[in-house]
């Protein structure tokens, strides 16, 4: 299936070009950052994980959300979304690969990456991430490959993928759950030592992972002649799904404030204190946390208020507005703030450096074209199927 | 029985996945008669410990001068670099005042001198280390004696023990540090661009019959010895003094105590 990617239009190509060339300068500054160290990222001593780290603790939530797809069409049945599942097990894997890859560039001996497997530590938590991300990977490239192929010959997916896609569900849930006790379980990070954190981790991946997939079955439906929601209520369906994730989502912050600021223990308001208001005369997150509060509440209204989600443009603006509130918090500030005030209750800020900044944009497009050739392929299929 | 190509290979497969897997279990279950067998044993000066462990007698620091002779003997030893800057720094071992050693405790009627008054930290070689725990290679291990040490080599430079660790003892190196180092020590290896590293409270001088290089040129200051001995002079300080440690409450059971009476010993 893979020489449908290899023929397209002329808007197809100039993308591809596009994409490898942004790959191309971020292999350029990952080579200087290889050559003369991390030194060359903002982190430091005190705020010792940055961009990289946070980049993959959001696409981690992003790659788990195709269960908000698998499990209403598998399960329940719901045969609305079934044209839109192999979307999201094809925004899965790149999602998953990017992940990879953030570790990957974020770590000072990366030729020394397989020590993870050949020194086996059962009693970190790194280990189990490694094992279900690299799991989850083979799940929703088996699954998603079997099913379209057996979809392209016009046959029913084989028998044997059935309990690999029921596998694929609760394997969802415990990529992020591992994810969040990266973080939740080291003592003295008060930001991150809390119980909620897994549930807050999924209730932010249920809402900005299906945002990103609506958005880009709009652009599905703009740049071809599939339509994922062929019978009409399926993106209606997603719209209530990303709604109540983001409602619960928001919930448990809240949750997370009250116990910080009324208990009144200083340690834990620390960090929270920081990214809302400043400390100690720094402030630098505070403007960006605030803007990821307005957008969460405006994207929850505009997915509320029928008038504004049933009207596509005022739709993708509420879509939007949650992607970046879910990426501001969790992509950015969750993770240098739990460094921040640091164990010595001094404040040391991060700010990413262009380098950092740059291999991060390379790594994403990474994902893009990852994301364009599997929906290219998809969108072939069905194409060819259709005619 | 005749068996076609397929078979052969599906059955080749099976007998080398399994050779590999026992032969990982066997290797995985005996690195002691390993390391035996290949020569490793004990050096014959090495001083035996059950957990050591030190108490920084506050009493003996009364100059900038009584620091800088403790610091500079582990540094230099050590080939820990200088950085100019506070990003990329290492430190094994430093000064910090109360105020900010014993984070948490805040009291803002307490004296300017006492809240600013300077405090020897260093690792502090937990009982129960949470970076050893987070290591998704062991290379950040804990010793029959107590001692959390560091394999430089097996470090893929991932941070999670900088993470885990709950009093900022841990180093990354951000830059190559060799060019920062003014003068090669001969004692210690130099590191490679990319690993954490921290205080290892001078094993390699425990092994030769020496006590830590910081204790040497303390003058008392510094009191290192066996926890477990209940002859030792830092069990003797600990259960009969009053000392203090950095965050006691998260449970990791740090071997570094804090003489804060004064006088000889207390």
């Amino acid at each position: 299936m893979l020489e449908k990617a290899l023929s397209g239009s002329k808007r197809y190509w100039i993308w591809v070009t596009l994409l490898l060339a942004v790959i191309a300068v971020g292999v350029l500054a990952y080579m200087n950052q290889f050559n003369n160290g991390l030194g060359v990222t903002g982190m430091s001593r005190d705020v010792s994980w940055g961009l990289y780290i946070a980049q993959f603790t959001f696409l981690v939530g992003v790659a788990a959300s195709a269960v908000m797809l698998v499990l209403p069409y598998y399960l329940h049945d719901f045969k609305k979304f079934g044209k839109m599942v192999i979307l999201g097990e094809f925004l899965a894997i790149p999602a998953v690969i990017m992940c990879i890859l953030f570790i990957f560039v974020d770590l000072g001996q990366p030729m020394r990456i397989m020590n993870v497997i050949l020194h086996p530590s059962p009693r970190s938590v790194m280990f189990y991430d490694m094992i279900v991300l690299c799991g989850y990977l083979a799940i929703n490239l088996i699954v998603g490959w079997t099913t379209l192929g057996a979809e392209r010959k016009g046959a029913p997916s084989p028998k044997w993928v059935r309990p690999i896609i029921y596998l694929s569900i609760p394997w969802a849930i415990s990529i992020h759950t591992v994810t969040a006790f990266l973080y939740a379980g080291l003592p003295g990070r008060h930001l991150w030592l809390s119980a909620i954190m897994a549930a807050r981790f999924l209730a932010s991946a249920f809402a900005a992972g299906p945002a990103i997939l609506l958005i880009l079955c709009f652009i599905v439906q703009k740049v071809s002649k599939f339509n994922p929601d062929p019978e009409g209520g399926a993106f209606q369906s997603l719209v209530k799904i990303i709604r109540y994730a983001m409602i619960a989502n928001v919930f448990f912050y809240i949750l997370e404030v009250f116990t910080a600021f009324y208990s009144n223990i200083p340690e834990y308001s620390a960090a929270l204190r920081y990214t809302l208001f400043g400390l100690n005369g720094y402030n630098s997150l505070v403007p960006i946390m605030w803007v990821a509060v307005v957008l969460a509440f405006l994207g929850i209204a505009l997915l509320v208020f029928p008038s504004t989600r049933l009207n596509k443009v005022t739709l993708i603006i509420g879509l939007l507005s949650i992607i970046i509130a879910n990426w501001i918090d969790k992509g950015m500030v969750l993770i240098v703030a739990g460094f921040v005030p640091n164990s010595f209750e001094r404040v040391v800020e991060y700010v990413p450096t262009l380098n950092e900044i740059l291999v991060t944009l390379g790594v994403y497009s990474i994902g893009m074209l990852l994301i364009t050739i599997l929906y290219k392929i998809a969108i072939s299929v069905r194409e060819e199927k259709a005619s | 029985m005749s068996i076609n190509r397929r078979q052969f290979l599906r059955r080749a497969g099976m007998i080398t996945a399994l050779g590999l897997g026992s032969s990982f279990v066997i290797s995985g279950f005996g690195k002691k008669a390993i390391a035996e067998a290949a020569g490793f044993e004990k050096a014959s000066n090495d001083l035996p410990a059950k957990r050591w462990a030190m108490v920084v007698d506050m009493s003996k620091f009364k100059t900038e001068a009584d620091y800088n002779r403790v610091i500079e003997a582990c540094h230099s030893l050590h080939n820990v670099p200088n950085f100019p800057d506070t990003k990329n720094e290492i430190k094994w071992i430093w000064e910090e005042d109360y105020h900010h050693a014993f984070a948490g405790g805040f009291n803002e009627y307490l004296d300017d001198h006492v809240l600013h008054s300077p405090f020897m930290v260093l690792c502090n070689h937990c009982e129960n280390p949470p970076c050893v725990k987070a290591c998704p290679t062991q290379a950040t291990f804990q010793r029959p004696d107590g001692i959390v040490a560091m394999d430089f080599h097996r470090c893929i430079g991932c941070r999670f023990c900088m993470g885990a660790c709950p009093f900022g003892a841990r180093s990354f190196n951000f830059k190559d540090p060799r060019p920062f180092i003014e003068e090669v020590s001969t004692e210690y290896p130099t590191r490679t661009m990319g690993v954490v590293e921290k205080c290892n409270f001078c094993y390699e001088r425990l092994a030769e019959g020496l006590m830590p290089a910081c204790v040497e040129k303390s003058n008392g200051g510094l009191i290192f010895g066996d926890l477990d001995d209940p002859n030792s002079e830092v069990r003797k300080i600990v259960s009969t003094k009053f000392t203090i440690r950095r965050k006691p409450e998260l449970g990791t059971q740090p071997s570094v105590y804090y003489l804060v009476g004064g006088g000889e010993h207390a």
